[in-house]
């Protein structure tokens, strides 16, 4: 039996739909941002099985990309939900209605 | 054979990971499901002949993102459970299960259509790329110098990019931790009364750890 790239790319859209479920579910500002990284890793998956798909590098090089804007887009996230937890100590995603004008 | 094992192991710690990190009324298992899920992707990596990105997976993700998401839970202490049976805004729930479960069905069944016989799904969905774009990997070198070729050869503009962003990244949590002196709004002040006075105590505490990272 041969792992082929398909079995990857299956895996890969299963990790993401289950991080689009968490997303969509939760209201846990922080176990939101867990459910994007699971997404991103997702993406990962799929972006190193078709630079083995193709032998081809651009794929891995794409990964270490998508691994720098996740490491900056958690460090902006979780400061606002600090800033947030500032304002209100058992905050959910619904607290940020207070930024409506 | 052994690959195939080796994938299902990995795959099913991945899944189940994931599951943790979506199920779990305390945040601080939820971050440690996370480690798990990471270190699957790791192992899969490793299966590709990715190593530098598997090491790469492990230090930074493993390591440093779960840490920060670990700091600041403690730091809040936000790491009481939630009770996950208030649903707020009825029907989210199933209409968020309904429309991941309908994502995945869209992809498969455009990776198993899409090619003939299904095995082609991948090089069907993309097209096989040209001689000139392609940079083939060659089984010899180590594949942290072709990684390192590609990076600083043809992608080294993306690159530059990379490091603006994470400059912006870091003057913007500096700048939205720091303490502020203008007054709270009146709508958020009504809201919290209550717990102002144990979060404004933690509030260098915020910025300093903030800086580190």
């Amino acid at each position: 039996m041969e792992v082929t790239e398909t079995w990857y790319l299956v895996l890969s859209a299963v990790l993401f739909s289950i991080g689009l479920i968490g997303l969509l579910v939760r209201r846990n500002p922080l176990v939101m941002f867990m459910c994007v990284e699971l997404m991103l890793n997702a993406v990962n998956i799929s972006f190193v099985a078709f630079s083995g798909a193709f032998n081809d590098i651009a794929g891995q090089s794409a990964v270490f990309f998508v691994l720098v804007v996740a490491a900056a887009e958690v460090v902006v996230g979780l400061s606002l939900v600090v800033m947030l937890m500032r304002y209100r100590a058992s905050a959910t995603i619904d607290d940020l209605s207070v930024l409506k004008g | 054979m052994v690959d195939a094992s080796v994938f299902i192991v990995s795959a099913a710690i991945i899944i189940l990971g994931a599951l943790g990190v979506i199920l779990s009324k305390n945040p601080v298992r939820a971050a440690l499901s996370l480690v798990a899920s990471f270190f699957g992707v790791a192992v899969l990596f490793v299966l590709q002949e990715a190593h530098f990105l598997s090491l790469v997976q492990v230090v930074v993700y493993g390591g440093a993102i779960v840490v920060l998401f670990l700091f600041v839970i403690m730091l809040l202490g936000v790491d009481k459970a939630e009770n996950l049976r208030i649903e707020p805004l009825v029907g989210q729930r199933y209409a968020g299960v309904l429309a991941g479960v309908g994502f995945c069905a869209i992809i498969c069944a455009g990776l198993f259509l899409s090619g003939p016989g299904g095995e082609d799904g991948a090089v069907a969905l993309t097209g096989t790329p040209t001689q000139e774009q392609a940079r083939i990997i060659d089984a010899t070198t180590p594949d942290i110098n072709q990684l390192a070729t590609d990076l600083f050869g043809r992608n080294v503009l993306a690159f530059e990019a990379t490091a603006l962003l994470l400059t912006i990244a870091t003057v913007g949590a500096v700048v939205l931790v720091k303490n502020q002196k203008k007054p709270v709004p009146a709508s958020v002040a009504a809201h919290s009364a209550a717990d102002s006075e144990n979060s404004s105590e933690n509030t260098e505490l915020d910025a300093e750890n903030e800086v580190d990272e």
